[in-house]
């Protein structure tokens, strides 16, 4: 793509990410939430993979990290679910608002609610990344049956 | 008369799948499909003259109360949504896939099972 | 309200009806993304902000994927039905379908007369009604999803990660070895 849509998208995406962490951020007071801001932040990624190409694009995170961080994203929310169990309240009960509960309708309240947010975030954000750096990749060659076949992921 | 249109809309999903032959096609008619059904979950979730179901500070409690809308459909149908998604890209990948070994995107060219 | 969701959902149906039946796979995604499009604005209107944000950055998501595969330089268009007994049998189950769907359907009652402002005890009415004290969340969707259902997302979590595992492990480029020289692919 042209040098103008190249500098232009790598504005943007700044936009796109600091809308993406506010949606879930703010993911218990206002719309929003885990899903909202991790399709947000991925779609930021898929505008680098549209505008600069995919080997480009899979720089700007890697597809190993981005791998690693999916299943960091997983396990977190696991963790923070059997954490409940643990502390001897129950699977995935609230304990830190059972416990400690903040001011209601401040931004530090509502107990798991934003470390889950922010796992859930973390998993989607990275799963969709790798999803389309790997799709935007493959490349067929001839014609006819049993094509010539070429893809990012080994 | 609205949930009969949402059916309608399911029913143009089906005839997609079931009878045409390029596998885009079918994809496009299983996402068809899908929004039909999400939009009859949260269809059935409203109340005349509802809120939204967020509570924030400028809002009388009460008043809020009598008039917010179910917020047990929308939870549901943002999950799906997005699992939506993920089963789309796995079957656009199953179409590259298939078009990389026939050469074509017709389904009644595919014949080569093999065990 | 009802007369503008009327109007919403007609335009939805004659959308997909002609992304079903158009030739051109490039014009068929464009009429789906009018469709995906016109499904936000419905949600909208039905007062579910959550959704529609969802919905609609996935919207965009599904047409760059559609669009990235149908658009090639020498891909020859395929179109068309299958043969005409297979049409006739899909049509014929389609209207007998219709036909059951539509006696349950009318008997449903309005839309905006909702299940929980009928009973009670419906569930919904408590998610509301203490969804500040409980789970601290102003959002009673987010307190809904990730404290009063949190299991359903935990469950949503892994359908993610075992579709997207699926999708990247079909577009490996080879086989992989196993230590014994078997091939696993």
């Amino acid at each position: 793509m042209s040098e103008i849509v190249r500098t232009v998208t790598r504005w943007i995406f700044a936009f796109i990410a600091t809308y993406g962490v506010y949606l879930v951020a703010y993911g218990h007071l206002t719309p929003g939430g885990g899903f909202a801001g991790g399709v947000m932040l991925a779609s930021g990624y898929v505008l680098l993979v549209l505008s600069r190409g995919a080997k480009e694009a899979e720089k700007s995170l890697g597809l190993r990290p981005a791998k690693a961080l999916d299943s960091v994203g997983a396990l977190l929310f696991l963790a923070i679910a059997v954490l409940g169990l643990v502390l001897g309240q129950g699977f995935f009960e609230n304990f830190i608002q059972k416990s400690t509960p903040g001011e209601p309708l401040e931004i530090l309240n509502a107990g798991i609610i934003p470390l889950c947010n922010i796992a859930i975030a973390l998993k989607v954000m990275t799963s969709l990344f790798v999803v389309f750096v790997v799709m935007a990749s493959v490349r067929f060659a001839g014609s006819g049956e049993e094509l010539e076949y070429t893809s990012e992921e080994e | 008369m609205l949930y009969t249109l949402c059916f309608i809309l399911f029913a143009v999903g089906l005839f997609a799948v079931s009878t045409q032959k390029n596998i885009i096609k079918i994809i496009m008619g299983i996402e068809i499909m899908d929004l039909a059904v999400n939009l009859f979950l949260v269809m059935s979730g409203y109340r005349a003259d509802g809120r939204t179901p967020i509570l924030t500070r400028e809002v009388s409690r009460p008043e809020w109360l009598a008039a917010a809308v179910d917020p047990f459909p929308q939870a549901m149908v943002l999950t799906s949504i997005v699992i939506g998604l993920g089963v789309l890209a796995l079957l656009l990948v199953l179409a590259l896939r298939l078009y990389g070994r026939y050469g074509t995107y017709d389904i009644t060219k595919m014949r080569k099972l093999r065990g | 309200m009802t007369s503008y969701l009327t109007f919403l959902l007609v335009f939805m149906i004659i959308a997909a009806l002609a992304a079903v039946t158009m030739e051109d796979l490039l014009s068929a995604v464009i009429s789906l993304g009018a469709l995906g499009f016109a499904a936000s604005i419905v949600f909208l209107m039905l007062k579910a902000p959550d959704v529609e944000i969802v919905k609609r950055i996935v919207e965009v998501l599904v047409l760059v994927l559609l669009v990235r595969a149908t658009i090639r330089r020498d891909v020859e268009t395929v179109s068309g039905t299958r043969d005409t007994f297979g049409m006739i049998a899909a049509a014929v189950l389609i209207l007998l379908m219709s036909v059951f769907v539509i006696k349950v359907v009318g008997s449903l009652p309005e839309v905006g007369d909702s299940a929980m402002a009928r009973n009670a005890d419906a569930p919904s009415n408590h998610y509301l009604d203490k969804s500040l004290e409980e789970t601290g969340a102003g959002n009673a969707v987010t307190g809904v999803l990730l404290d009063y259902r949190g299991y359903d997302t935990l469950g949503e979590a892994t359908v993610l990660f075992a579709a997207v595992l699926g999708a990247v492990t079909l577009l490996r480029k080879r086989a992989r070895r196993l230590p014994a020289g078997r091939a696993e692919s």
